[in-house]
């Protein structure tokens, strides 16, 4: 399938990062869409940096798509783990598949919501804070 | 290592029919339309050919035969054929009866019209194994129904259709419409690609009116394909420029394929109620083991191989995406492909799995394996190697319970 997906991206399905589920996470986020097969569950554990920021402690991800919704989820716990809530607010699909050096074209509306699902994530956090 | 296990989506070209085609693309190369000697000799080719395939379809005459240029065309001058002369002969507007687990030739050809020229159309419902209930087609019959199209056995799933009984069923209804001296045409047509390799597809015995083929699912070669269209079912032409055909299909006939589909129906023919077994037996135990090594599986169809396509497993993998589980395979270098339309442009899961009653979710994690002349058992035991392993990693990361 050397055409379907470029390297990185197989690199990220076939040996997925950060991949199960966390316990007693601080968020779950989940974003999909059935019709199209892909469904992303993201975990995250959030922490307090030395400025006293909050971070992206530990994140984990579970999910059900294709080859371009695992290697998306895998590369977004990869770039984000460490980040702080701000960084994390501010990642786009986008900028996942940029990182992947690229997604075949149809494969970017669907498949590419791993960003999504860590914001859901970010959301149910700083929901049960209040 | 590589196992080839898609043979509904397209076979190998067999020698046989490589050798048959051969002397037609240098040698023999002339023109049937033309009147000298080198184009005589491709035009009696080509007469011998289509004399062959009348016989080999049990049609009453040659003339019987269209070459076109695949199924896709077949079934594209089929529907949008019979409905406009449908259309001519009644003076308003016909009605035309389909299923919702056509391929999507017929399917898109039937949605077409119905959305561009205002046809009538009705896509019948299937019960959960994909199989048409003839009632339904009785129930769905009106007064304009011009066409009734339904495939001989589905390629995604394997389900084979009661053709004989619909065709009868349709036969007593043009019976009524001729003793009411009711002129509204009635054609059936049937699609069936993908059953030619095992079925007998004698078109009185199966009572339908056009039948349509393609040479490359059956060891032939690709971008060839027929059209029968019995004596008195009308249609209109639906490309123009050339009188070949008997004026109902311009464009050259392409003689080399032609020739090497007519030989692969001739092998076809002959080796059917072998390969059928040998297939029968191959997925029988492709599915035997796939179904009791792999937990939270299910075979799509019916679950008896005798009322299926031989050659077609089509197995749900539960909480699994089809894609992901063909990239797995593929880098082991097995081919197989996915009900799931991920990897042709659409993202949206089988029409057929959903018409069957399974929701996307598990439609999505439909995978077909099919399988051909060059399957042995060791093929089916390589693959159990790999494939509990690929599920099991890919069940691990899915969010799904």
């Amino acid at each position: 399938m050397a055409d379907l997906y470029n390297e990185d991206v197989m690199d990220h399905f076939m040996n997925p990062r950060n991949v199960g589920v966390l316990k007693n996470p601080d968020g779950v986020g989940e974003t999909g869409n059935p019709t199209c097969g892909d469904i992303m569950k993201m975990y995250i554990k959030v922490g307090k940096n030395g400025k006293g920021e909050e971070y992206i402690e530990d994140i984990k991800f579970q999910t059900f798509g294709c080859g371009a919704a695992v290697a998306t989820s895998s590369k977004t716990t990869e770039m984000m783990k460490g980040k702080s809530i701000a960084e994390a607010k501010a990642l786009t699909n986008g900028d996942v598949a940029k990182e992947l050096g690229g997604l075949p074209d149809v494969k970017m509306h669907c498949s590419n919501l791993a960003a999504h699902a860590l914001h859901a994530a970010i959301k149910d956090y700083e929901a049960k804070k209040k | 290592m590589s196992i080839y296990m898609d043979h509904a989506a397209t076979t190998p070209v067999s020698e046989s029919v490589r050798k048959a085609m051969e002397p037609y693309f240098s040698e023999k190369f002339g023109n049937p339309s033309s009147i000298y000697a080198l184009g005589r000799e491709a035009k009696a080719a080509l007469w011998d050919a289509r004399e062959k395939a009348a016989e080999l379809l049990g049609a009453e005459s040659p003339s019987e035969i269209i070459f076109t240029s695949g199924a896709t065309e077949s079934n594209n001058l089929a529907v949008k054929g019979v409905a406009h002369a449908g259309a001519f002969a009644i003076g308003g507007v016909p009605h035309v009866i389909t299923t919702s687990i056509e391929h999507h030739c017929v399917l898109d050809s039937v949605k077409f019209l119905g959305k561009n020229y205002g046809v009538e159309v009705t896509f019948l419902p299937v019960n959960k194994e994909g199989l048409v209930d003839p009632k339904e087609v009785e129930k769905a019959l009106k007064p304009n129904t011009v066409m009734v199209s339904v495939m001989m056995g589905n390629n995604e799933v394997g389900t084979v259709e009661p053709i004989a009984e619909i065709g009868a069923l349709l036969k007593k209804v043009k019976d009524k419409r001729h003793e009411a001296n009711d002129k509204t045409p009635l054609v059936f047509h049937t699609d069936a690609v993908q059953a030619f390799q095992y079925f007998d597809c004698d078109v009185d015995k199966l009572g339908v009116d056009m039948l349509s083929l393609t040479g490359h699912k059956f060891y032939g070669p690709k971008g060839v394909g027929l059209l029968y269209v019995r004596k008195g079912a009308r249609f209109i032409p639906q490309q123009d420029g050339g009188a070949q055909e008997r004026n109902l299909r311009a464009g050259t006939e392409n003689v080399p394929y032609i020739i090497g589909m007519v030989q692969a129906m001739e092998d076809a023919a002959v080796s059917r109620k072998e390969s059928d077994k040998h297939i029968s037996e191959l997925s029988d135990y492709l599915t035997a083991r796939i179904l009791k090594e792999i937990p939270e599986t299910e075979l799509l169809g019916p679950k008896n191989v005798s009322k299926r396509l031989p050659h077609i497993s089509s197995i749900l993998f539960k909480r699994v995406e089809g894609e992901s589980i063909l990239i797995n395979l593929d880098l082991q270098g097995i081919a197989a492909s996915s009900g799931s339309a991920c990897t042709s442009g659409s993202l949206e899961a089988s029409h057929v799995t959903k018409a069957m009653g399974y929701s996307d979710l598990e439609a999505h994690g439909a995978v077909r394996f099919s399988l051909g002349k060059v399957n042995k058992k060791e093929d089916i035991d390589k693959l159990m190697e790999i494939l509990p392993g690929v599920i099991e990693k890919l069940r691990a990361m899915s969010p799904i319970k």
